[in-house]
């Protein structure tokens, strides 16, 4: 329980410039089933003592599941193919791909996985999208406390709790 | 005297490196080599330009005015695939920041272990098991990162690409997993509207020689002259290359897999990511999902150092090199090859030339990176004795 440590998201946003506050580990990813992407769920030692080893691999195998829902050949992923070869794929600059939307689905769901789980344990999960696709990175360093972080929160960005 | 900081919005596409170019404020990306692309252009739009100017007047009135309006449907068609070829992202594989670079460093030496003084360190290679069959991913020196699996690194552009399958020169980019149904699209819609110019001259021409005689006719349509030369040669490369594109559609096989037969030979491993299926591979190749690119190339820098307070004004930002990035202006290739590029070398040994051209690819010479130790150049070391 970390009552008195209000730790706001905007700010750990920044935290991701200041290499000397955190150190990084990055999950590679799993080429076991082709190039589709996948993450290994082995769990690092690094993390060892921060988190439950449960919770990192429910966070790796739900991100595993949107993307390979994502890069299903299915009936969807045909109708999308051959209705934008008819328009001359002129449509993809108006329209949202679905893997465009499963990918929006992923940034909010890593957004609450820090809220909820990894920001009160001190680390910070980034989206793979920021690194190629290559490796999921956990930020840990510190606990910040409100005064620390002089935490500047207006309306439009992501609350302070 | 306080410093005056002026911030102007500098976007990802002016901080990338490789050599491409960038135009419409990111928005298109393309190699630096453009000349080939604007003589396709040219080709396609010139001889199209004679066709509806020359013959389809004629052909509209005296067969069928679908005539022209197919062509015309076909022709937009090929420069809607052309231009979605050229100006999009291959599929680029950013170069890995330092501190994924630095972390990649210290598992390959705990792996490698303490290697004696003088001694050549093993090749940098990491085994991964696909479909059971063993794969070796290879380092890339340049982009620091272990390849994916079919991805290569394009020495003409300086990227890693992901299922990279060549360098088209004619296209002005690289070939790579996001643009090649474009470029398959295009070269199979290139081949149709040739074969169909080339079939209504020839109509054309007969059906006009009937009436004013063949000599006449060609006075009249001076045009269909150079149309016939130029469809001609044009049909035997663009029907032989989508040939060749089906057929590695149908095995699930890159250009560049097949030159380096990567899948051939008794000894080497079969094709992982075939489905052994003809109908399931080319579904997977022109209708799997539209892949994003993950090169944020509109995306904002992030102000992170406080010495940027003291930063130069706005307008000199453009052509301010950082030592380890080149910028590029729009449009205006870049000459010059700062010394940081030439680590790169190391990997022309994967440079894949276009389809057009036979070179088996030749190791360069020895940079500070070893590619000695570079399983591939020994390979092809071998290959050559």
């Amino acid at each position: 329980p970390l009552k008195n440590t209000n730790i706001c998201f905007h700010n750990l946003q920044e935290l991701r410039h200041s290499a000397s506050l955190a150190t990084k580990v990055f999950i590679q990813r799993d080429y076991s089933e082709g190039t589709v992407c996948r993450f290994q769920t082995k769990f690092p030692s690094e993390l060892d003592s921060r988190i439950e080893r449960t919770l990192f691999e429910e966070t790796v195998k739900t991100l595993n599941s949107y993307y390979a829902e994502a890069e299903m050949i299915g009936g969807q992923s045909y109708l999308e193919g051959c209705l934008a070869c008819a328009t001359a794929y002129i449509i993809f600059l108006c329209m949202e791909t679905r893997y465009e939307k499963v990918l929006k689905k992923i940034s909010g769901y890593i957004q609450e996985q820090n809220e909820k789980i990894y920001a009160p344990r001190g680390l910070l999960l980034t989206d793979p999208i920021e690194r190629g696709m290559r490796v999921v990175s956990f930020f840990h360093g510190r606990l910040f406390t409100a005064q620390n972080l002089g935490c500047k929160c207006d309306e439009k960005s992501s609350r302070c709790f | 005297m306080s410093a005056v900081m002026i911030t102007r919005k500098v976007r990802k596409w002016e901080k990338l490196p490789g050599k491409n170019t960038f135009c419409c404020d990111g928005r298109v990306m393309m190699a630096r080599q453009k000349g080939v692309f604007y003589l396709t252009l040219f080709l396609i739009i010139g001889t199209c330009s004679l066709f509806f100017a020359f013959e389809c007047p004629y052909l509209a009135v005296n067969l069928s005015p679908a005539i022209p309006v197919f062509a015309a449907l076909l022709f937009l068609f090929v420069m809607a695939m052309l231009l979605r070829t050229s100006f999009s992202d291959p599929g680029v594989l950013p170069r890995a920041l330092p501190e994924e670079a630095t972390f990649i460093e210290m598992e390959i030496e705990a792996a490698n272990g303490n290697v004696p003084a003088g001694q050549r360190p093993p090749p940098r290679i990491r085994n991964v098991q696909i479909n059971n069959q063993i794969v070796k991913l290879k380092y890339c020196y340049t982009c620091k990162i272990f390849r994916p699996p079919r991805a290569s690194h394009c020495s003409i552009c300086d990227n890693c690409v992901d299922r990279f399958d060549h360098h088209c020169p004619w296209v002005g980019n690289c070939v790579g997993k996001r643009n090649y149904r474009y470029f398959y699209l295009f070269t199979l819609s290139l081949s149709l509207l040739t074969i169909y110019i080339f079939t209504f001259d020839i109509v054309h021409v007969v059906m006009r020689s009937v009436d004013s005689g063949f000599l006449n006719t060609l006075k009249e349509t001076p045009g269909t002259v150079l149309e016939v030369l130029v469809c001609f040669f044009t049909l035997w490369s663009v029907v032989g290359l989508t040939g060749f594109h089906t057929y590695l559609i149908s095995l699930n096989q890159t250009t560049n897999e097949d030159i380096k037969g990567s899948w051939s030979g008794k000894n080497r491993v079969q094709n992982p990511y075939s489905h052994k299926n003809i109908i399931k591979n080319c579904c997977e190749v022109l209708c799997g999902p539209a892949y994003p690119s993950v090169l944020d190339r509109r995306g904002l820098m992030q102000e992170d150092s406080p010495a940027s307070e003291t930063s130069p004004p706005s307008s000199s930002s453009m052509n301010s090199v950082p030592q380890t990035t080149k910028t590029t202006a729009p449009l205006i290739p870049n000459e010059h090859t700062p010394d940081d590029v030439k680590p790169s070398i190391a990997d022309s040994a994967e440079k894949t030339p276009s389809p057009k051209e036979e070179e088996s690819p030749a190791p360069k010479l020895p940079p500070l990176a070893s590619p000695e130790t570079d399983a591939e150049t020994s390979i092809i070391k071998d290959k050559a004795h």
